[in-house]
């Protein structure tokens, strides 16, 4: 189809088009949890919503932990109990899903968790994966 | 490096588990969270966006300190196929002024949705054209609300210009079977799509 319905989501913007507006949602000041910082991960990388992330089985040592702050501890806990998706911690935290991929850098950082990137689409899908996609939710 | 890939042999602690992703799209008030609530366990996910990220097409408003972000509520489901194997839905903000949510979204995404109402099938025009420009394999769902007559596939795909081989199917939103089947449509379409593409860089 053509361009003559409109800038859809993702067609650039006018140029003096503001991005967002009143019923955009509330404006908030970065949480102070993440300490202001909003650039996640280590190299400011940022976690997909569906990489997934599994606590590490050699995490570091005990002392280390014990100085986590309280959404880190939460995050952590929530790993340890099930391998979850960036987004599915987000949710489960009720947590922002920038500030969990901020907390989770740290977490990568210091050894806590692994995170999986998600397989790029270039790989995927594998008809075999697909197949048993389909049988999966036909059967649910 | 701490990054695993995920073709990680080995332990078998979830790190070679496979995720696929699956966006659900379309008008205001069309059905989306309606369709994912109905095949998957949905749960409203907060996501925020800095000023300047969407802002670096306007003015540099300075400072690190001084960014502000909002906040955008999507849908999300999950759906468990077997252990280390998992959909997950995305129920994309209708509105328009959330494109740039629609650019990580679709990063890496298996395929689409584009839920349509024939009465104003005009609303999933952008959608369309989003899923179209950057090759995203995706179906169009028809969500069949009582007293809007009803069409034949054939009759959308030409009224939204569809590219040949774009699956229109008929659904009710509501209804599990029929969210289920919009799924495999799509799971199905991906799978010969890329095929299709693979054959194209071998040959
Ligand atoms: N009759 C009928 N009603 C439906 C169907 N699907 C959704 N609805 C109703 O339509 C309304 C809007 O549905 P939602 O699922 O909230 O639509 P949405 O696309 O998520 O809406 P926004 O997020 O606001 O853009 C709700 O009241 C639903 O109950 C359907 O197939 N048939
Ligand atoms: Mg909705």
């Amino acid at each position: 189809m053509n361009d003559t319905h409109g800038d859809g989501p993702g067609g650039p913007p006018a140029p003096d088009s503001r991005w967002y507006d009143a019923e955009a949602g509330p404006l908030v000041r970065p949480y102070a949890m993440t300490g202001g910082r909003t650039r996640p991960g280590p190299g400011g990388e940022r976690f997909d919503l569906i990489a997934l992330v599994v606590a590490d089985d050699d995490p570091p040592n005990p002392d280390e932990e014990a100085v986590l702050g309280p959404e880190h501890r939460d995050l952590l806990a929530l790993c340890r109990a099930e391998t979850r998706s960036v987004a599915e911690l987000s949710a489960d935290a009720d947590l922002p899903v920038g500030v969990v991929r901020v907390l989770l850098g740290d977490l990568l950082e210091s050894g806590f968790l692994r995170v999986s990137r998600p397989v790029p689409p270039a790989q995927l899908p594998d008809a075999r994966i697909l197949r048993e996609v389909i049988d999966g939710l036909r059967a649910l | 490096m701490a990054y695993e890939p995920s073709d990680r042999t080995g332990a078998d602690d979830g790190a070679d588990a496979l995720a696929l992703k699956i966006l659900v799209a379309g008008g205001f008030g069309v059905g989306k969270t309606t369709l994912v609530g109905s095949v998957s366990e949905i749960r409203p996910l907060r996501t925020e966006e800095t000023l300047s990220r969407a802002g670096e097409l306007v003015d540099d408003t300075g400072g690190v300190d001084r960014k502000t972000t909002t906040t955008v509520a999507m849908d999300f489901g999950r759906i468990t196929i077997r252990a280390g194997l998992s959909l997950y839905l995305f129920g994309t903000p209708g509105q328009d002024r959330f494109w740039f949510l629609w650019d990580e979204l679709s990063q890496g995404a298996l395929g689409a949705v584009v839920l349509a109402d024939t009465r104003r099938l005009e609303d999933c025009f952008p959608a369309v054209d989003y899923f179209e420009h950057r090759k995203i394999p995706f179906v169009v769902a028809v969500n069949c609300f009582e007293g809007a007559r009803s069409y034949r596939e054939q009759e959308v795909s030409r009224a939204l210009d569809l590219d040949q081989g774009t699956p229109v199917v008929l659904c009710d939103a509501r209804d599990r079977d029929s969210g289920k089947e919009v799924l495999v449509r799509v799971v199905e379409y991906a799978g010969r799509m890329h095929t299709a593409r693979h054959l194209d860089t071998v040959g």
